[in-house]
């Protein structure tokens, strides 16, 4: 009787399938267009999937493990189902493969049922609790129906009443695994998924065969100059329809979550729950089925949105409300974390744009903030012809006089800021000390625009970003040196796409450079312990994890690393304009990071990021002092006895006189 | 608030919005006391807001006046007016011809003459009674309209007044809101013709920059953000310095070499 029933069940499953993947794809397709090559992002998917989402699970070894026994098994088994039952080829050694199959795809289910028993709260539960149930009969059901068919089991084995069993269980299988993908079950995750792979919107972070950079962190611009281009995302279907497919792959492992800093910090953010609400609002609906932990301080199935609604309301509540957006720091640790490549930056980045662009609606700080870039060039309102008031006794050399220069310093509004002022007297110091030909813009110098672009002002980030560009291409030099990651990640990755291609570099991997090649002599440290905290902006956004590393150990320090760093390393707080929006949570999140510090035992936290140092700094009664690297090398700079030493008389012989003159 | 049947119809409102230009860049931007003018007409209930500029149409001035556009207008009437001109007839015109209820100007504007004169001369030439100094507009009921005026120190005083009338606000009425790029970009500026008229004192007038006075300078000396904090919370208290009396020529430059090297002048 199986013989008959199987291949009818295999082939409704399958054709049921397909229509959910035609609705699926239509859900999707109400995005707006994108365009993506799409047979060249078929062709790459496998790799994609193979060697770059596999290195994500991989941080989890028994996740990784399970993952690959459990969808290993399951992909060779419903391929070898369809041979043997549906198309009944179980002669030879096809059916003795399809039983290791699901007998490895059991395995695997067993370790899903263990890791569902007692499941992290980071997990959503619902439909999800059933799956481990679902994939364990389906790989029972299939073994147990193989069984005959390889003759380990006469045909006509056991009653009537026990095929029409394991049909019933094969069928639960089948409906989970196969019909379930398309629409919407748990499985859903693998036919999004992998789709999403092959026409992900960022498709230079995925490594290819040739290496690959593997990174792509800068934002796309808007196009302003069509007016009638949409100004950020209003309505679910504003999204381009291969966002809308990314948010439909997430598969709630909430290892997002586990990272966020605002949803530790109690703001009312949860990555998770972001995407899912995403995948609300492209169906239409409302939030009440969801099964994870909720924006922290909001209650689900309090908000409801559909395709073309707004996914946040003027007045009262939509799909999502504002301060949920606005609580992201922009630290990209979910980005990071996430095993389906999603990206959650960009769609709140997209989300703030229409708040700030057409509501004109930025909490707190920001519009001022704003206003203060538009008419001052800087986001604290100072004079731009003070910005150099800090430096008037460096004599820095101008790149207006210089016309041509080595290295390019960008100082970044950290000029405004006395705190960041020591960093960057310790930055000349050094480099000076290592002889280093370096000219600043001065006055010249405006915001990098990373500010008003995370707070959704794509308008001011460009006009700010063509004119430095503008300004920049009067004068030649060979690389840009920067203490602020943020400068760095914005010059670097985000001025290409308006036409303005640098070589950047971050102070902590020029310095290195400098005392790679001899050109810097330490003096050996002899305070305390020391713990380095990696700033977003330099680490997840730049892969730079080794550079102030390898400074800090060519002073001698021995770091001693928190239990969160270098891609892990959790957020100050300071990014994506968190400080100037100010969500309310139950703590903050700069204190968390200094009890990461605490917990170290270390004395000294190294920084390289203004944005760090004043978060951290502004901790009440922390344990660990708050030095910006260039500080730490810059105090232990021996005068070399020969070459840059020479110099650095030379200036002393020029300035002494001045001061005789004075006395 | 009363609902908005106690209105003969709706309430139309004028808001005479200028140029502004930002104490520190000389930029053009949105005046902040007309920018809370149109905030505060934005607000009142039931009320028409219409935008009125007198004025140059150029680079400078469009994206000022966009700004206004921003704070959720679909157009801002202009009558355009050449450097030099009297503003006072076109808008005078302009007003008879509208007919609006309520007139909102900012005190004084922020460059050109800007001696907050403007008002009152309208005021007499159309006839209207004018309030300045509003912080708030609290009923319009039957043709008389409610208003908060603050006075110095906090205080308020309400004054009932008959429509049509002048209001100016200044720094006491409520906070523009954020001015957002797209209803600016898409907003339009409706260019009407009105009277010029040569403004002829003006142009016998001598102007010359303000002189910029000296400041005493605060040193904050700190070594943390929470020293920082301590000292810019602090009360200003004297007895920081040394007053000297009665000393020789050397002993007073040796102190105030002594202070240069402390405070890190001469190293």
């Amino acid at each position: 009787m199986l013989d008959t029933l199987l291949p009818i069940l295999i082939a409704a499953a399958l054709a049921l399938a397909v229509i959910g993947a035609g609705r699926r794809v239509r859900l999707w397709r109400q995005g707006r267009p994108a365009r993506v090559p799409l047979l060249k992002g078929l062709a790459a998917m496998p790799r994609r999937y193979l060697v770059d989402l596999h290195h994500v699970v991989a941080r989890d070894k028994v996740m990784s493990n399970t993952h690959v026994a459990t969808a290993g098994g399951f992909v060779a088994a419903a391929a070898l189902m369809i041979l043997v039952h549906g198309l009944g080829l179980a002669e030879g050694v096809l059916g003795w493969l399809l039983l290791a199959a699901s007998a490895t795809m059991f395995v695997g289910s067993c370790c899903v049922a263990r890791r569902r028993r007692n499941p992290p709260s980071r997990l959503s539960r619902g439909p999800w609790m059933r799956l481990p149930k679902s994939l364990m009969a389906f790989s029972l059901g299939v073994f147990a129906v193989t069984l005959p068919s390889v003759g380990l089991l006469p045909e006509d084995f056991g009653s009537w009443l026990l095929a029409l069993a394991l049909a019933a269980v094969v069928t639960w299988g089948l409906a989970e695994m196969v019909f379930g993908m398309t629409w919407g079950g748990p499985m859903k995750h693998a036919f999004a998924g992998a789709l999403h792979l092959a026409f992900h919107r960022r498709a230079e972070r995925f490594s290819t065969k040739k290496g690959g950079s593997g990174r792509s962190t800068g934002l796309k611009a808007l196009d302003l100059d069509d007016p009638e281009a949409p100004l950020g995302v209003e309505n679910p279907a504003d999204f381009t329809w291969n966002q809308l497919l990314g948010f439909d792959a997430c598969v709630q492992c909430g290892r997002c979550e586990a990272m966020c800093p605002a949803f530790a910090a109690g703001q009312p953010l949860n990555p998770k729950k972001l995407i899912q609400d995403m995948v609300v609002g492209m169906a239409g609906g409302s939030d009440a089925a969801y099964a994870g932990s909720p924006y922290p301080g909001k209650p689900v199935g309090e908000h409801q949105g559909s395709t073309h609604g707004p996914i946040v309301a003027r007045e009262g509540k939509a799909l999502v409300d504002a301060e949920t957006l606005w609580s992201c720091t922009t630290c990209r640790a979910c980005v990071e974390e996430c095993p389906m490549m999603i990206e959650h930056v960009d769609a709140i980045v997209d989300m703030r744009r229409f708040l700030t662009l057409e509501h004109g609606n930025t909490p707190n700080k920001g519009a001022e903030v704003l206003d203060n870039l538009i008419a001052t060039d800087n986001p604290g309102g100072f004079d731009p012809g003070a910005r150099m008031h800090w430096a008037t006794d460096l004599e820095l050399p101008l790149m207006a006089d210089r016309q041509q220069v080595d290295v390019l310093l960008w100082l970044g509004d950290g000029a405004y800021d006395m705190r960041n002022q020591r960093t960057l007297r310790s930055l000349v110091k050094v480099l000076r000390a290592a002889g280093v030909d370096f000219a600043v813009l001065g006055n010249e110098e405006r915001d990098s625009g990373d500010v008003a672009r995370r707070l959704g002002d794509e308008a001011t980030f460009q006009s700010l970003a063509k004119r430095n560009i503008a300004t920049l291409a009067q004068y030649r030099f060979q690389q840009i040196v920067t203490c602020d990651p943020h400068s760095f990640h914005v010059l670097g990755n985000e001025y290409g796409e308006l036409g303005g291609h640098y070589r950047v570099y971050h102070h902590t991997t020029f310095i290195a450079e400098l005392y790679e090649a001899g050109r810097l002599t330490f003096r050996p440290w002899k305070s305390g312990s020391v713990t380095y905290h990696d700033p977003c902006y330099l680490g997840r956004y730049n892969g730079e994890y080794e550079a102030p590393r390898n400074v800090l150990r060519a002073l001698g320090i021995q770091v001693t690393e928190m239990e969160r760093s270098g891609f892990r390393s959790r957020c100050c707080g300071g990014g994506g304009g968190a400080p100037i929006t100010d969500i309310p949570g139950k703590q903050r999140i700069p204190d968390m990071r200094m009890n990461d510090v605490r917990e170290t035992g270390a004395e000294l936290v190294a920084v390289g990021c203004p944005q760090c140092t004043a978060m951290l700094e502004g901790v009440v009664d922390s344990t660990a002092e708050v030095r910006d690297i260039a500080e730490l090398v810059a105090d232990a700079l021996v005068e070399a006895p020969s070459g840059p030493a020479g110099r650095g008389e030379e200036q002393m012989r020029t300035v002494r006189p001045l001061a005789e003159e004075v006395a | 608030m009363q609902p908005d049947t106690h209105h003969e119809g709706s309430l139309a409102v004028t808001v005479l919005v200028s140029v502004g230009r930002h104490p520190l860049t000389g930029r053009g931007r949105r005046a902040d006391q007309d920018a809370r003018g149109v905030e505060l007409a934005r607000t009142l209930r039931g009320a028409e807001v219409e935008l009125l500029h007198a004025g140059r149409l150029d680079e400078g001035s469009e994206a000022a006046l966009r700004g206004y556009l921003g704070m959720g207008f679909d157009a801002l009437s202009l009558l355009e007016q050449p450097a030099g001109a009297d503003v006072l007839p076109a808008l005078a015109e302009a007003l008879e011809a509208a007919g609006p209820q309520l007139v909102v100007a900012g005190e004084r504007a922020e460059q050109g003459e800007g001696s907050g004169l403007l008002p009152y001369l309208l005021a007499e030439r159309l006839g209207w009674p004018l309030v300045s100094g509003l912080a708030a507009v609290e009923d319009v009921e039957h043709g008389v309209a409610t208003l908060l005026q603050a006075l110095p120190r906090g205080q308020r005083r309400r004054l009932r007044v008959r429509l049509p009338a002048i209001v100016t606000v200044d720094a006491a009425a409520p906070a523009p809101r954020q001015s957002a790029y797209g209803p600016a970009r898409r907003g339009r500026l409706d260019v009407q013709a009105a009277p010029v008229m040569d403004d002829v004192d003006l142009a016998q007038w001598p102007a010359q920059p303000a002189r910029k006075r000296p400041k005493r300078l605060k040193i904050v000396k700190a070594a943390s953000a929470r020293d920082r904090f301590k000292a810019a919370a602090a009360k200003a208290e004297g007895g920081g310095g040394q007053v000297l009396s009665d000393v020789t020529p050397e002993e007073g430059a040796e102190a105030i070499f002594k202070l240069l090297k402390e405070e890190g002048v001469l190293r």
